[in-house]
This record gives C-alpha cells, sequence and structure tokens, in this order.
C-alpha cells in the first residue's frame, strides 16, 4: 500500500481528499434540506419529529452519519493544514501589492475558503450543539403521535428560532456557505478532473445555481418560524 | 512623462531586502518596461551605484526569463503579456510604480528582482521530455492524429517557464506549468509512451520542490502570459490518478 | 535570420551528437594544471575589468560599438568604410580597457560583470567581422562589397577565388588572425546563382 500512501501525502492526493469530502458534505446538505424543510409544514411539527425519529434510528442513517462525522473533520483538518502549508509556499515575505485577478471562479470566494470554512465548522458546532445533541442526549419534551411517543425536535427548533438573534446567526452563516459553495463547488469537479469544454459550463452553472438556492432556502426556514409562517402543508396522513 | 519607481532591492538571498524609491524623468511612452529600467540603470552607474539587477534575454515574449511583479501583477497590467512586451504607454505621467520579484519558497531570490527558478528545471528533468528519436518533420507527419488534439497539445506548448503562475497563485501552486508540460507531451503520440510515468514523476518533484497546493483558483491563467488554461490542471489531475491508481508505474 | 545565424536548425545535431559521444567522459578533475590555467586566465579577465574604474558604463560602450557596426558593417559594406570601422573599433577597444566602469565585485552575482566580459568579446568580434568583410572580395549572400555588384544592383560573385568558408584563429590582441580556409567543394551539384528578377 506504499503507492497509496505516497498518493495520499501528494499534493494533488490532499486535494482529492477535500474534493471527495466536499462532494459527499455538498449532497449530505441538499438532502438535510429537504429533511428540514418540512419545518414549514403546518401541522405542529408532527411530520417533522416523525422524520427526526427515523433519521436517528434507521441503521442506514446512522451508518452514513459517521461517513458525515469523519467527512466533516477530515475536510475541516485538511483544509486548516493545506492552508497553513499553501501560505508557508509564499515564503517569508509577501507581496507589497497584492491583486486578485482569475478567470473561472469568484475571487473573493476563492481566496478566503479557509476563513469561510472556519465560520461554517464554528456554526456546525453552534448547530450541532443546539439540535444535534439536544436529541441525543438533551431531556426532550415528548409528543404524541397515534399512541407512539417521539422527541418533540419542532419544539425545540421553534424555540430557538424565536429568538432573532439566533436566526440573524443561521441566516448568515448561509451567507458564508454560500459563498464556500461557489467557489467549492465547481473547484471540486476541477480537482477530479471531471472536466470538459462541453459540459464544464454546465457544472459551473449547476455550481452557482447550487450555491445561491440551497443555502437561501435553508436561511427562509428560522426566518419564516421566526414569523411563524408555515406554507407548506402535510403529505402525511 | 516622470514616474516614480519603488523597486525591491536585495543584495544577496541571505540578506535583508527592502523597497527603495527612484524617481525617473524623460521616460518616454515608447519605450518598453526594460529599456525604462535600463535607462535607471545607466543613470544609477553614473552616479557609481549598484544598478537593479533583473533578468532578461529575448526581451521579445518568447523565452520566459523576464520576471517582475509591477504593481501587484505577474508581468505587469497587461494579460498575456510578458515583462518586456509592456511599454510605458500603459502608464501615466506621475505614477508610482511598485515592482518586485516573483516571490516563493521555492524561488529563492538571488539578487534584487532575480530569482532562482531553477526548481522548474528540476521538474523538466523529472520527466518533461521525450526518451523516443521523434525523427524528422516527416516522421511526425507519418503518425496521424485528430486536428483537436494537436491544437490543444500545441496550445500547452506555448508555455515559457517563466513562473508567472506560481507567482500569482496565492498558494505558490505551480500546478499550471506543470500540466502544461505534462498535457503537451501526453497528448501527442511520442509521448504517450511515457506519459503515466511523467505525470507522477513530476508530480513527485514539484511537490519536493515546496511549490504550495492548487485550489483552483485561476489566478495563473489570469496572468499567464500565454493564457494557458487551467484545464491543464484538470488534465493533469486526470492524468496522475489515472497513473496512480491504474498503472503500473509507482515513481 | 537568428535561425540562421546562431545555428537553431543545425545545434540540435551537432551538440546531441557530440554529448552523445561524451557521455562515457566521467567528471573531469579540477586540479589538472590545464583547469588551473582557464581559471586563471578568466579569473585575470575579470579583474581587469574590474580594477580598471573608469567612468563609462559597459551598455554605453556597446552602443557605440553597435553604431560603428551599422555604419559600416551592415549588409551593405565596402573597404573604406571597412578599414575606417577597424581602426575605430580597436581605439573603441583602447578606451574601453581605459575607462570602462564596472560597479559592485565579482563575489556576487554581478549582471555588470557579465555584461562587460561580453562587450569585450564583441568589440573582438566586431573587428574580425570587419576584418573578414575585407578580406572577402565579392559579394555573397549577407556580405555586399559595394565595390563588387552586377548591373542593377544585384550580388557579384568569385566563386573561382572565394568557393571558401573562413574560420579565423586568434592571433593575438594586436596581431591580425590567421585565415584558414574551409573549401567548398561541390561534387554533385553545380554552384549556381540565384536570380530574383
Amino acid at each position: 500500500m506504499n503507492w497509496f500512501t505516497n498518493f495520499l501525502s501528494s499534493s494533488i492526493g490532499q486535494k482529492i481528499i477535500m474534493s471527495l469530502t466536499g462532494l459527499f458534505l455538498i449532497t449530505f446538505l441538499i438532502v438535510h434540506l429537504t429533511g428540514n424543510l418540512q419545518l414549514l409544514i403546518h401541522d405542529e411539527g408532527k411530520q417533522f419529529n416523525l422524520y427526526a425519529k427515523f433519521m436517528t434510528t434507521n441503521p442506514l442513517i446512522k451508518l452514513t452519519s459517521y461517513l458525515l462525522y469523519a467527512s466533516i473533520l477530515l475536510h475541516a483538518v485538511q483544509g486548516v493544514v493545506l492552508w497553513q502549508k499553501n501560505k508557508n509556499a509564499r515564503g517569508n515575505q509577501g507581496y507589497a501589492k497584492k491583486t486578485n485577478r482569475v478567470v473561472g471562479t469568484n475571487s473573493f470566494a476563492a481566496s478566503n475558503m479557509a476563513w469561510l470554512g472556519i465560520v461554517i465548522f464554528v456554526f456546525i458546532g453552534l448547530h450541532l450543539y443546539q439540535f444535534w445533541l439536544q436529541m441525543k442526549l438533551g431531556n426532550l419534551p415528548m409528543a404524541n403521535y397515534d399512541g407512539v411517543e417521539v422527541k418533540n425536535l419542532y419544539a425545540i427548533v421553534t424555540q430557538t428560532y424565536s429568538n432573532p438573534v439566533y436566526v440573524i446567526v443561521y441566516v448568515f452563516s448561509m451567507a458564508v456557505i454560500g459563498f464556500h459553495l461557489l467557489h467549492g463547488f465547481q473547484s471540486a469537479f476541477q480537482t477530479l478532473g471531471l472536466t470538459h469544454k462541453k459540459y464544464t459550463p454546465l457544472i459551473k452553472g449547476v455550481g452557482t445555481i447550487y450555491a445561491i438556492a440551497v443555502p437561501l432556502l435553508f436561511a427562509i426556514i428560522p426566518v419564516l418560524i421566526y414569523l411563524k409562517i408555515f406554507p407548506l402543508s402535510s403529505f402525511l396522513h | 512623462m516622470k514616474v516614480t519607481l519603488k523597486i525591491w532591492r536585495q543584495s544577496g538571498n541571505d540578506k535583508k531586502g527592502q523597497f527603495v524609491e527612484y524617481k525617473l524623468d524623460n521616460v518616454k511612452k515608447e519605450m518598453s518596461f526594460l529599456e525604462m529600467l535600463d535607462v535607471l540603470n545607466e543613470q544609477l552607474i553614473q552616479k557609481k551605484e549598484q544598478p537593479v539587477a533583473f533578468e532578461h534575454d529575448c526581451r521579445e515574449g518568447i523565452c520566459g526569463t523576464c520576471n517582475m511583479v509591477i504593481n501587484g501583477f505577474p508581468h505587469g497590467p497587461q494579460q498575456g503579456t510578458t515583462t518586456c512586451q509592456l511599454h510605458m504607454r500603459h502608464f501615466k505621467d506621475g505614477d508610482t510604480i511598485w515592482i518586485e520579484p516573483f516571490r516563493a519558497k521555492a524561488f529563492p531570490i538571488i539578487r534584487d528582482l532575480v530569482v532562482d527558478r531553477a526548481a522548474f528545471d528540476r521538474i523538466i528533468q523529472a520527466g518533461g521530455y521525450v526518451s523516443v528519436n521523434t525523427g524528422q518533420a516527416q516522421d511526425a507527419n507519418a503518425i496521424p492524429i485528430q486536428k483537436e488534439i494537436v491544437s490543444e497539445a500545441f496550445d500547452a506548448a506555448a508555455c515559457i517557464g517563466c513562473g508567472a503562475c506560481v507567482a500569482a497563485c496565492p498558494n505558490a501552486s505551480a500546478m499550471l506549468f506543470v500540466s502544461a508540460k505534462v498535457s503537451h507531451l501526453s497528448m501527442l503520440p511520442q509521448g504517450k509512451v511515457e506519459a503515466k510515468k511523467r505525470a507522477q514523476a513530476m508530480v513527485k518533484q514539484m511537490d519536493e520542490e515546496g511549490f504550495g497546493r492548487c485550489s483552483n483558483v485561476t489566478a495563473c491563467e489570469a496572468e499567464c502570459p500565454k493564457g494557458i488554461s487551467v484545464a491543464n490542471i484538470a488534465r493533469l489531475n486526470r492524468e496522475y490518478l489515472g497513473s496512480v491508481f491504474t498503472s503500473e508505474v509507482n515513481a | 535570420m537568428q535561425g540562421l545565424a546562431d545555428g537553431y536548425f543545425v545545434i540540435p545535431y551537432t551538440i546531441g551528437n557530440f554529448l552523445a559521444n561524451e557521455i562515457r567522459t566521467s567528471s573531469i578533475n579540477t586540479s589538472l594544471p590545464e583547469f588551473e590555467q582557464a581559471e586563471n586566465e578568466v579569473r585575470d579577465r575579470i579583474n581587469k575589468l574590474l580594477s580598471v574604474k573608469g567612468n563609462q558604463s559597459v551598455e554605453s560602450f556597446h552602443r557605440r560599438l553597435g553604431k560603428i557596426m551599422w555604419d559600416y558593417c551592415g549588409m551593405s559594406r565596402n573597404a573604406d568604410g571597412l578599414s575606417k570601422a577597424r581602426k575605430m573599433i580597436q581605439a573603441l577597444r583602447e578606451e574601453f580597457y581605459r575607462d570602462v566602469f564596472v560597479p559592485g565585485t565579482d563575489k556576487e552575482y554581478n549582471p555588470e560583470v557579465e555584461k562587460a566580459l561580453r562587450v569585450a568579446d564583441f568589440i573582438e568580434l566586431g573587428e574580425l567581422m570587419c576584418v573578414d568583410a575585407l578580406t572577402r572580395n565579392e559579394s555573397c549572400g549577407g556580405h555586399f562589397r559595394e565595390e563588387y555588384q552586377e548591373e542593377g544592383g544585384e550580388a557579384k560573385r568569385d566563386d573561382e577565388n572565394y568557393a571558401f568558408v573562413s574560420a579565423w584563429q586568434f592571433n593575438g590582441m594586436d596581431s591580425d588572425p590567421i585565415l584558414h580556409k574551409e573549401e567548398l567543394i561541390f561534387e554533385n551539384v553545380e554552384l549556381k546563382t540565384r536570380s530574383y528578377k
């Protein structure tokens, strides 16, 4: 396995790790979004709570969740390590005049991935503490649906986002994620070599839309919860 | 026109460097940037001072020797242009111009604006060549090849190895340079024979030299005087992955 | 033109073949007397230039040499101009070694030393080009002697007397170089004159 460890420690190998974990996280986002949109259903949280129970008990989901935790940690740690290595590669003296011309991406996002990522990591810490940890260990109020008792995560969520500070923090974090994705989405494909004159523009287009739409939809949720607007109707009976 | 130059002076690799200001009058719009520096140097020599050391050779944009960062842009504000092809008409009377060397740990400073780019030579020695006897034009013409591939290879071959990509990259990565060479040779039939080894060997050397990792910022393509495309970087990623995971080569 | 002048098309074959034969020669010991002598000669040349500490830059001498060559040893030249140029270059050389200023030392990266050595060579080469042009009493290729032209301004060659390549041997700074002729002998083709009419 010598060739494999050589690969993992090569510059390209290290970037592949960022790319693959990044793509996994991108996939996670859209799944998590569909789950969370259920918070906007006008049913006092029944569908959402049942979904939460499913997500925390199904063995396949649990397995995937370990992969998710690993991806987050690997992406974050590797990212910071690479960031520091890359800073050193310039040498002891930086440029007096800094410029930022680029051709194929958003220059602000591309040059600030590490800081954006650190903000996201802090947000994830807060987010996991507020919901995931409560779900796992906290004393949640219970809800009863047709005789089945489930933890009322919905109550925790609505309680949290009745505080405008948390709403603002959440919306701000979504904007940060948006910028992170604006560069990250197409960069992941470029690192894997999945480019072609014919379909790279499509990937870039999809990436841009994704980077705007997904964080936007996430951000709407706490805002609507705060405003007590629940526009969706249940498709559970 | 009059210009104020702020030039990085450093008398040796282990010496401390700093910016020194020079005021230059009678700069003509028609002068090339390097001519302007020659004029400065003549003045310095007349005053028995050390002239500013900078590299140059062909002075026509094709050899890759000249290398300075001008107002933060490797090779200056004009895109697709080397330093030697930049002319003073792109500056205004009274401008202040900052001139620094290409900065990277892998390009140690020799003196003033001169940096040691032997790292690039070592990368080429590691695999940027073909070992086959390619013969003459008629031997090449006897091997059919698709025109689109030839054009891609030719565009990649335009790389002059100046190092502006490294200078521009916030991570001081050499991926554009390495990928241009790997692309150029590995797309051509004569280069395919050693393509697997070449990708691994050149990347390995690049890493050993201390360049940073690519994060697809694309500043390299923006500053490359030959407009080499980051599509080459994607191609190197493919070649490298293919070589590591599917070939018997282990560089 | 550069391709023709600097051997761009020839060098890929000549140097490659030469090096291929040298591949079995291991690295040469630097404590051989020949090496020491060569090294000392180079050191002397550098020190000679550095110690002048005159008033004129290397660049200024380069320009003046260029002007002489441009005026008298361009594509079109004549015997008077060439003799005059030779004298001017000899005077320039004397002035160069008397009044050139090379800043700095040889213990550091010093492009002015490199330039000075090169211009010293160019001065010798420039004089040689004038000598060579003076001895070739015909017009041939890039060498157009005004005294030897056809009606209508075409080059007038003298294949009977000048079908050779001149290889000049250095014979000391103040003596004439020695001419060695590499005769051009055509066996399977006949030497002709190209006409652009």
